[in-house]
């Protein structure tokens, strides 16, 4: 397998945008990132594209040649990978993957969701399509159903608290209003946080994460051509996709994920790494539990003492471990089809010491973890500075 | 009858299109006593983690249950 490196990012805001479409979206991304490598559109060897649900939320199929032939890009593989929330990360494995093995040199991957031109019910209902519609989503469950009964259960289990909670929200709104490609830049308090309005019992609106409209892409070459293309390059030393069973009731134990566990496993056994080498990660924060038990199941700290761990602010930019420096999916946005390479792009700029306001002392070695549905997919992907 | 233990459960506020008439309703995931585990919605009284229930009936496809 040849080393693979990250040669360019691009990154539109994520947030709701009325008068834009998806298509328009996805290519100021694209665009963005050729820019960043110095790279013309018949440079690119393929294009893989993650998107959730492009036909439900705007009726567009065929999306990847669609958004390719947009920016110039023909005669090349264009792909769409759908993972639900993980539709981008999963995207970004496989673009790896085929870079590794030297099928391809330069891959273009991206990820867009166009979500707010629907209503909300009409969201949570497509959405839920990532769920198991003969089970659990028959019943009436949705995304939030979902994680507020992790959330029950990881109190019941751990005694993880609604401070707990509201904690990892408040920290992440505090990076997102330093972010200025975040949708939600506000500040919130604690006490805001808990009286927030019930969305499903114990989590309130300020639990969940934003439905936002959004894209975002990553350049990706072998390593040993990058110096052609930037100065800084950013090496990808591990990355892993792995799954588990979608409907949430055949899961053993629902306060972890496994997929994540076993992703996180492969990735640092590739990287030459363990957790406690990680200096800085963008977990997937689709709800604040989902925050607190990423950072058990990739090893930052043990099992159920994740919410002790966020309350007492270890994981803010001035912590130990800094989580979700970008404000994460809850305060960044969460346009789901664009969220993976969105992690991957934040990653590069806090590795390449572009963060501005919200740069890291250390920053050398940083994780992303992506999760599709209530954990049926998970990519864990580690980025170096070469 | 089917009966078992609620695992876990929650109270949707938040619905989807096809259910924002029945919001606000409980949803659990009952481990049956005959093995396994399913998602079920609960009627009646409100049911917390390690309560015991029974299946009351089928509506449209949805199984509910109720305290036992």
């Amino acid at each position: 397998m040849r080393p693979v490196a990250i040669i360019g990012i691009g990154k539109t805001a994520f947030g709701a945008f009325p008068d834009r479409d998806l298509r328009s979206l996805a290519v100021e991304a694209g665009q963005k990132c050729l820019a960043d490598a110095h790279l013309s559109p018949s440079q690119v060897e393929a294009y893989y594209l993650g998107n959730f649900a492009g036909p439900s939320f705007v009726g567009q199929n065929h999306l990847a040649p669609y958004i390719a032939g947009a920016m110039g890009i023909t005669g090349v593989p264009c792909t769409r990978f759908e993972a639900a929330c993980a539709s981008s990360g999963s995207a970004f494995y496989h673009a790896v993957s085929s870079v590794a093995a030297g099928l391809n040199d330069v891959v273009l991957v991206a990820g867009v969701e166009k979500m707010t031109s629907q209503t909300t019910p009409k969201v949570t209902e497509i959405l839920a399509g990532a769920g198991d519609t003969c089970g659990e989503v028959r019943a009436g469950a949705t995304f939030p159903a979902l994680f507020a009964m992790i959330a029950r259960r990881h109190m019941y289990q751990y005694g993880t608290t609604r401070e707990m909670l509201a904690a990892v929200a408040v920290k992440n709104h505090e990076n997102g209003a330093k972010n200025p490609l975040a949708h939600m830049r506000k500040v919130i308090t604690i006490e805001q946080a808990l009286k927030g309005k019930p969305i499903s019992e114990p989590l309130t609106v300020f639990d969940c994460s934003l439905i936002s409209d959004g894209a975002a892409a990553v350049l990706i070459a072998p390593l040993e051509r990058a110096a052609e293309f930037t100065d800084k390059p950013v090496k990808v030393l591990g990355v892993a996709q792995t799954s588990d069973y979608v409907a949430l009731d055949q899961k053993d134990d629902i306060t972890t994920f496994r997929a994540v566990v076993a992703a996180a496993q492969k990735a640092y056994k590739m990287a030459g790494v363990t957790a406690q080498d990680i200096q800085f990660a963008e977990v997937h924060d689709c709800f604040t539990i989902a925050e607190i038990v990423a950072i058990e199941d990739l090893g930052f700290v043990k099992k159920g003492e994740g919410g002790p761990y966020e309350l007492a602010g270890c994981t803010r930019l001035t912590g130990p471990l800094p989580i979700n420096t970008s404000g994460g999916l809850k305060s960044k946005g969460h346009p789901v089809g664009g969220t993976g390479a969105g992690q991957i792009c934040d990653l590069v700029s806090q590795l390449r010491g572009e963060a501005g306001e919200r740069q890291l002392a250390r920053h050398s070695l940083g994780l992303a973890q992506n999760l599709g549905g209530s954990g049926a997919t998970a990519v864990v992907t580690i980025l170096g500075v070469a | 009858m089917t009966t078992g233990v609620v695992y876990t459960e929650t109270v949707v506020h938040a619905a989807p299109e096809q259910f924002v008439a029945d919001a606000p309703y409980q949803l659990a995931i009952v481990s049956l006593e005959e093995g396994g585990r399913l998602t079920v919605r609960v009627s009646g009284e409100r049911v917390i983690i390690g309560d015991r229930v029974a299946f009351v009936e089928d509506r449209n496809g949805i199984a509910f249950f109720r305290k036992a």
